[in-house]
């Protein structure tokens, strides 16, 4: 599974990989937001932390499609299926590999972007806290999304409407631990919550993505 | 008519809306499932000199 | 291979054959009566004004909303575990009624909205979950709409509904934490009946039975279809591989 994790993330650096393509839409969208609500510091401050996530997210969402698909496409994907490892742990690990490769660096990157936004400064950490307890569980469910999807040409709209709904709790939460914490409120119970989504997505979808990729396996 | 008052122009778009919507969907069930009917009706009979 | 792939399907379409104009009647009896008495023989609400007849369309397209859903993921998990191609089809089949009923109940609440809370749309709880719920009936269909192959269409369409409901109610509760909102929880829920006066709870009652009629006779009417669309594609590739 070592050796799965590694190939996967070695792809995702090569050219063509799409590592850096989310880091930059992510900076893009945070750099359109004053664009279109204007650049009035009282307003970013409140909405920077919920923008943010909003950009996270969906910076997640772009390379998602690739996650199976060039598996699918080149026979790989029946090859680990196969497999001795279960497809289930397969699953798990190319969900990781997203995660390190995507949602780590957002979360990371998040902070400086925070910078732009006009972040109020008690929402830095809550914001890197957050992000790096809910980024797990959008690789996650981003990868069922991508099972799902696996067989369906130029899929990647169809996988943003699976997966946007389903993204929605963990964006509440996440949000709302930023928020309180901007604010000094204690933002313990959000994040509870966040973790309780990223611990019971990363237990229990594996299972239904691996169906759903022996259903397009067949 | 009963006397709606100022709130005339709310509950009337609310019940046309809702009857359009139901309608609509009425009205495109029943052609779907006569196209599809119809095409299978075909589809048998293109088949039926075939043999089962 | 035999006409009918299955025994199933072919009891179904004998049984439904029958029932269908039954439902059809009794549901547009039903349904005509509850929304005339609602809207022609209920008096104004005292805060509300005559919008309160907006109650009889947005209460029971709300309530089936939510309970065809349901009906979509005991039938998702009948398929999976069972098998049964005709329950795979009644989901599919009950999907669009459902998206009908969820836009109808989110297009009736802001409508009714206005006037009372001053505002076309609230991010109130329980229209935000059923915005999340459209959005859900939305990914299923367009599911359903980008596979090929049928069986395989089932399959996933049954995954994605189960793993949805999870993140329904998921959703459901993490909304309501998000935002108090502004439904009067008690006085339009219907498990408090004694908040509704009778002389709306029971033209109320009779619309709701209307449309719970309504969607089993549309239902039939729609699996029927989906059951002969299916054997038009079996039938189709078995021509073409002739």
């Amino acid at each position: 599974m070592i050796a799965l994790l590694l190939r996967d993330l070695k792809l995702a650096f090569r050219s063509g990989g799409g590592f850096g393509l989310a880091l930059a839409f992510f900076l893009i969208v945070a750099t359109l937001v004053p664009f279109g609500v204007g650049a009035e510091g009282a307003t970013l401050a409140r909405i920077a932390g919920g923008i943010l996530w909003v950009a996270a997210l969906l910076a997640c969402l772009l390379s998602l499609d690739r996650l199976f698909q060039t598996d699918w496409e080149d026979g790989s994907l029946d090859l680990l299926a196969t497999a001795p490892i279960p497809l289930e742990g397969a699953v798990a690990v190319k969900a990781m590999a997203h995660w390190l490769t995507t949602g780590l660096p957002l979360t990371l990157a998040a902070p400086v972007l925070g910078l732009l936004l006009n972040l109020p400064g008690p929402a830095y950490l809550w914001l890197l806290v957050s992000l790096a307890l809910g980024t797990p569980a959008l690789s996650m469910i981003g990868a069922f999304g991508a099972a799902l999807t696996v067989g369906v040409k130029r899929g990647g709209l169809l996988l943003s409407l699976l997966v946007l709904p389903l993204y929605v709790p963990t964006l509440i939460f996440g949000a709302e631990a930023t928020r309180r914490g901007a604010e000094g409120l204690d933002p313990a119970t959000p994040l509870l919550l966040l973790s309780g989504i990223t611990l019971g997505t990363v237990a229990l979808l594996p299972f239904a993505a691996a169906a759903a990729i022996r259903v397009n396996l067949r | 008519m009963p006397d709606l008052g100022k709130y005339a122009a709310e509950v009337l778009s609310a019940y046309g809306v809702s009857i359009l919507l139901i309608a609509a969907l009425v009205g495109w069930s029943f052609l779907r499932a006569g196209r599809v009917r119809r095409a299978l009706e075909e589809a048998e009979a293109r088949m039926k000199p075939h043999g089962r | 291979m035999s006409l009918w792939e299955y025994a199933n399907p072919k009891r179904f379409m004998q049984t439904s054959a029958w029932l269908l104009p039954w439902f059809t009647g009794l549901a547009g009896l039903t349904m005509v009566a509850g929304l005339f008495w609602g809207f022609f023989f209920t008096p104004d609400d005292f805060r509300q004004g005559s919008t309160v007849k907006i109650i009889f369309l947005h209460v029971p397209a709300a309530m089936m909303a939510i309970n065809i859903w349901v009906m979509m993921l005991v039938t998702s998990l009948i398929w999976l575990v069972r098998r049964h191609h005709v329950s795979a089809l009644a989901a599919k089949a009950a999907a669009p009624i459902g998206l009908t009923m969820t836009l109808i109940a989110l297009l009736t609440g802001a409508i009714w909205g206005q006037p009372m809370w001053g505002t076309w749309w609230a991010w109130d709880p329980r229209l935000t979950s059923f915005l999340i719920l459209f959005l859900f009936y939305l990914g299923y269909l367009a599911l359903w709409e980008a596979i090929e192959n049928p069986d395989t269409a089932a399959d996933l369409t049954a995954v994605l509904c189960l793993v949805g409901s999870v993140f329904a109610v998921l959703s459901r509760y993490a909304v309501l934490f998000w935002n108090q909102g502004l439904h009067q929880g008690a006085s339009l829920s219907l498990d408090r009946e004694e908040n509704i006066a009778d002389a709306f709870w029971l033209p109320l009652v009779v619309c709701i039975v209307g449309f719970v009629l309504f969607f089993v006779a549309l239902l039939l009417m729609r699996t029927r279809t989906e059951i002969r669309a299916r054997r038009l594609k079996a039938l189709i590739a078995r021509e073409r591989m002739a």
